[in-house]
């Protein structure tokens, strides 16, 4: 009797430890996905020309936006301003206090419009103007907004690359 | 002399024990210190003249909610600063989207447009809120004030509550 308590007492010591060992493992991934780099699926029509519609599997890294080293031509993440639960991809036209000049309507007329971009704000706009919403309809949006900067390709594997 | 194992040893668990916090803190819940008196009668009651204050209100943030961005009317949270991302700022949800609010010192009436809200400081006097940059995206925001940690004599719940006046439609 009491060498199968003893037993019992060292098979529950070790599932603990395998547990805690799961739990740091678990730990380790949320930190990588969050302040290192993740692959995120993007799929979608605004960015037309520079990602695929049915969808590329991109490296996106979570370090330079958090030192404010995201500027005017990169590929970001943002949290979209209309749905916060959805992510977008879009391209920085304009980073706080430069002017961007942009089509009101592409698809029929060439009427532009200039907007100064306000503090702490940026442009964003899909490489596909005729088929993206974007800070055309909604403005210039908050950078606390930006989740991180897409990287690199890497599937399909023909275009691996970077961006 | 100490050994090069030990030395291994405290790095490995100082990694560990970063790794397990860094996680807690984003997901589960932190602790916030409240500076300034824009949210004077709940927080930080008494205007002390001291810069750095001891007395002041620390509170803890809960990030559960951020899974779903379901918040309601009166919920006070942190959130980023529009106007300069690396700055938090913690006020309470007055309207969300949908909602019709009196913009001050107009007569005119603003919609609150989709996946926005609007946030304002209990200290109508000395708050920089919504009142001055309009409604905010729910992205913004960093997670929920739930409870004062910090005094002792302070310790307690945070109520959902909405400001007297009937601002609200």
């Amino acid at each position: 009797m009491q060498s199968w308590f003893k037993k019992l007492g060292s098979i529950a010591r070790e599932s603990a430890g395998r547990a805690a060992l799961f739990a740091k493992f678990l730990c380790l991934l949320h930190v990588t996905n969050t302040y290192i780099f993740s692959p995120t699926l993007v799929y979608g029509p605004s960015m037309l020309p520079t990602l695929n519609l049915t969808g590329d599997v991109v490296l996106s890294e979570y370090i330079s936006h958090r030192l404010g080293k995201v500027g005017t031509g990169d590929v970001v993440l943002i949290q979209s301003p209309e749905n916060p639960r959805k992510v977008i991809t879009k391209r920085i036209m304009g980073m706080e206090g430069e002017s961007v000049v942009y089509l009101v309507d592409p698809s029929r007329s060439y009427r532009s419009r200039t907007v100064v971009v306000p503090k702490g704000h940026v442009w964003i706009q899909g490489d596909n103007i005729y088929a993206s919403n974007d800070s055309r309809n909604y403005g210039p949006i908050p950078y606390g907004l930006i989740q991180g900067k897409v990287w690199c390709r890497v599937w399909p594997l023909n275009g691996f690359g970077t961006l | 002399m100490v050994s090069p194992r030990f030395l291994w040893n405290v790095c490995k668990s100082s990694f560990t024990f970063g790794l397990v916090g860094l996680t807690i803190s984003d997901r589960i819940a932190s602790v916030v210190h409240v500076r300034g008196f824009s949210m004077s009668p709940t927080f930080n009651p008494h205007i002390i003249n001291s810069m750095e204050s001891f007395s002041d209100d620390h509170v803890l943030v809960e990030k559960c909610c951020l899974a779903d961005y379901k918040f309601s009317h009166g919920d006070v949270v942190v959130f980023s600063s529009p106007s300069n991302y690396k700055e938090k700022n913690l006020k309470r949800i007055i309207a969300m989207s949908g909602d019709w609010i009196n913009r001050p010192h107009s007569y005119d009436m603003v919609k609150i447009p989709e996946g926005h809200c609007w946030v304002e400081g209990d200290n109508p006097t000395n708050s920089m809120d919504s009142r001055s940059f309009g409604p905010i995206p729910l992205g913004l925001i960093r997670g929920r004030v739930t409870h004062i940690v910090w005094p002792p004599q302070r310790i307690g719940k945070i109520d959902r509550k909405l400001p007297q006046g009937g601002l609200v439609f």
